[in-house]
């Protein structure tokens, strides 16, 4: 197997991730796209894992450190949306236009 | 190395089924107009990655991708989405207006990030192909040389626990309070 289509395949989903990012009103959507993201860059590392085998497998461990924090991030920023829709109704990012000029 | 030469291998049309699906699965993931199924799609792009992980002998980090991901992340999810009570059924306003710049820009994240790895590493072959790097490896590597990071994160869960409850309980009015004190 090529390293390279491993990292095309990462940089397919990043991309897709980017344009959900930037396209979806939905926080949790955006959210959601955010873990795809987060899913290309440990692909990435498991890929040159497997090319510089290191005694140490250091990359398999920041992927499991990226795994580790995505899951943090998820608990934290769905706790944030919860609170915004108790306050605004809302789980729309347009509709958040209190602190835009 | 030609195509042919490349799909004949059993272990690369492996990764081709795979990666479309998982191709597929993410792009659902993010024009799905279906709020839930934007996150079933997630589960199927994120099980074909540790089937990916699989073939990269990369075992403990499949297995963590399974649980930690699709055993509670999503899970997590489908409460948020549950929680705002977002339309689940077929909705048009999930999407902005704007889509050619996003789509533009996602098109140039993917030719850049692409080409440079293709004019970076052209036809370097993975080194591990077949044999399992053991789980015994992983975690000595964690709870020796990474200890220090391995309790930073664990730190990280503790606060973004603690954080969690704090800012998602419902804070109490003052007349409630008063009227639980007098119970």
């Amino acid at each position: 197997m090529l390293l390279n289509q491993f990292l095309v395949l990462g940089a397919a989903l990043f991309a897709m991730g980017v344009y959900g990012l930037l396209v979806r009103r939905n926080i949790v959507l955006i959210l959601l796209s955010v873990e795809l993201m987060l899913n290309a860059v440990n692909i990435n590392l498991v890929a040159f894992e497997s090319v510089l085998v290191s005694s140490e497998a250091i990359g398999h461990v920041f992927a499991i450190f990226v795994i580790t924090v995505a899951a943090a991030e998820v608990g934290i920023g769905l706790a944030i949306v919860l609170l915004i829709f108790r306050n605004r109704k809302s789980a729309n990012v347009d509709d958040l236009s209190l602190m835009r000029w | 190395m030609t195509f042919g030469d490349w799909i004949a291998e059993p272990v690369n049309w492996t990764f081709a089924v795979i990666a479309l699906a998982v191709l597929a699965s993410g792009f659902r993931v993010v024009t799905a107009k279906n709020v839930v199924h934007a996150a079933l799609f997630l589960v199927g792009a994120l099980g074909g990655t540790a089937a990916l992980f699989l073939l990269m002998s990369a075992e403990f980090v499949a297995w963590v991708l399974v649980l930690v991901y699709i055993g509670a992340v999503i899970v997590l999810f489908l409460f948020g989405i549950m929680i705002t009570r977002a339309p689940t059924n077929i909705d048009e306003g999930l999407d902005s207006d704007q889509k050619a710049l996003p789509a533009l820009l996602a098109v140039a994240v993917f030719g850049l990030t692409a080409w440079a790895a293709l004019d970076g590493f052209g036809l370097t072959l993975l080194s591990t192909t077949g044999e399992a790097i053991p789980t015994e490896v992983v975690g000595e590597s964690l709870l020796g040389r990474f200890v220090i990071p391995f309790e930073v994160v664990s730190f990280v869960l503790l606060a973004a626990l603690i954080g969690g409850i704090t800012i998602a309980r419902r804070d109490l009015s003052p007349a409630e309070e008063e009227e639980r004190a007098a119970v």
